[in-house]
């Protein structure tokens, strides 16, 4: 493989671009260059830090260093998760909904993708796995976030049609469908739109990737679709879990509407 | 016979009631004050503890599904689920015999919900109600939106149901309208139940 390497000096020069658009925000009174600016440095610092600890990992080549990673990526897009919610539940679940349902589901899609079709040796090794696990991650943490936050306020503002179902009679699967299948849908969408959006109008970033380190594109095409087919697996597992268990923990066993749970409202 | 010994939950004071076949019983009481914390507790649609038994049966001894299909309540405010009316009549045919007991045509059954009046809510709701045929009526302000003729018609209906054996627990306002049904009234203030004569 021949791919052009890049020098400091490149970098500094595409950052450049970044300073003009500072200096314009500040001749235009935008007020965003300080954000702007802080952001750059977050991003620079938290990329050569993951460099750093991708080239440990993979002279590591340990399955525990590699699977306390994966743990910990998890762990921060839990994080993710509950700070995109406008409702949430009280106590534990807030945090624990989101995250072990991407724990669940990251794992099974990432696990069964290394054993059957990637097939590394070993199977875990941290180069192959960590990056298939991220991007997997990054999709199924926007799908969870979107389900979970459609379901609590949905629930919330479907609260007299839902009620109005138990009272007559209605299990609670049934009364509270309309805001399972919603809240289940909207955690989809995305994934289905990069779908048909992928190849016409954008270039997904990992076959380019690979195409500018000198993959053949069609070998690039034959991995961005398994990563697409594995992003909606993971995507769809997640989202199921996390509206399931949700929708579990706003009802209870004498099929009651229990908003108790809830946080009360923020805004 | 709606048999209550001991129920509570917060914001309500242990009661012990009994509810014969046939019998209207009023509720009244200050805004804010429990009627329909009593009201849904009954139902069982908020955790609250406490012996209930419908005809010997207890609460706890059926799903609560079934519990709410024999003992249902009816909010003040009504819920939708579907634009239109006609989906929450499972029954069409039983629908449009007994609206017109309501004052209401069977074609509201092909009418959006979005364009029903606050009246027609109500009475269509009351109706879905009366279709699944509880034993006991938990009803919370059903006429407060309606006009005297439609009041007199739903009192009428529901003096039929009395006549059937149906039960019935239900919060009002209207004194007369009290008069006119109830043998039996009760006060809540404070979470605090008590009989009064009506």
């Amino acid at each position: 493989m021949n791919f052009i390497i890049l020098s400091p000096v490149d970098i500094a020069i595409a950052a450049t671009l970044l300073i003009l658009n500072a200096a314009l925000s500040i001749f235009l009174r935008l007020r965003l260059e300080k954000q702007m600016l802080v952001a750059a440095a977050r991003m620079v610092v938290q990329l050569l830090l993951m460099g750093l600890v991708l080239k440990t990992l993979f002279n590591l080549d340990s399955a525990l260093f590699t699977s306390l990673t994966a743990l910990f990526m998890m762990l921060f897009a839990g994080r993710e998760v509950m700070a995109r919610q406008k409702r949430r539940l009280k106590g534990w679940w807030s945090y624990g909904l989101g995250t072990s349902s991407m724990v669940f589901s990251c794992t099974l899609v990432t696990v069964f993708a290394l054993t059957t079709q990637v097939r590394p040796d070993p199977w875990y090794e941290a180069r192959i796995a960590l990056p298939l696990l991220g991007m997997i991650l990054g999709n199924t943490m926007t799908g969870v976030a979107l389900g979970i936050d459609r379901l609590l306020t949905g629930a919330a503002a479907e609260r007299s049609a839902i009620e109005a179902r138990l009272a007559l009679g209605h299990p609670r699967a049934e009364a509270f469908g309309n805001v399972i299948r919603e809240a289940m849908r909207t955690g989809m969408i995305p994934t289905v739109n990069s779908m048909s959006a992928i190849g016409l109008v954008s270039i997904p970033g990992m076959m380019t990737g690979q195409i500018l380190a000198g993959v053949a594109p069609m070998e690039a095409v034959k991995y961005q679709l398994l990563i697409m087919f594995l992003i909606a697996g993971g995507t769809g597992f997640g989202v199921l879990a996390a509206v399931l268990v949700g929708a579990g923990r706003l009802t209870d066993q004498r099929h009651r509407l229990r908003l108790d749970r809830l946080r009360a409202s923020s805004d | 016979m709606l048999v209550i010994r001991g129920l509570t939950r917060a914001g309500l004071e242990p009661f012990d009631f009994d509810l014969a076949d046939g019998e209207c019983v009023s509720v009244r009481g200050p805004s804010g004050g429990g009627k329909t914390t009593l009201l849904r507790a009954i139902a069982d649609l908020d955790p609250s503890t406490g012996d209930l038994s419908l005809d010997g049966a207890a609460r706890e001894s059926m799903p609560a599904p079934q519990w709410r299909r024999a003992v249902c309540y009816l909010a003040a405010e009504s819920g939708w689920w579907e634009d239109g009316v006609g989906a929450h009549f499972p029954d069409p045919d039983a629908a449009c015999a007994l609206l017109p007991e309501f004052g209401l045509a069977g074609e509201a059954l092909e009418w959006p919900v979005s364009r029903l009046s606050t009246g027609e809510r109500q009475r269509l709701a009351l109706a879905r109600l009366i279709l699944i045929a509880p034993r006991v009526l938990l009803l919370d302000e059903p006429t407060s939106g309606l006009d005297p003729e439609t009041t007199e018609l739903v009192e009428k209906l529901l003096r039929d149901r009395l006549e059937n054996g149906v039960s019935i627990l239900m919060v009002t306002h209207d004194r007369d309208q009290e008069r006119r049904l109830a043998t039996r009234s009760l006060h809540v203030e404070n979470g605090r139940v008590s009989e009064e004569s009506p």
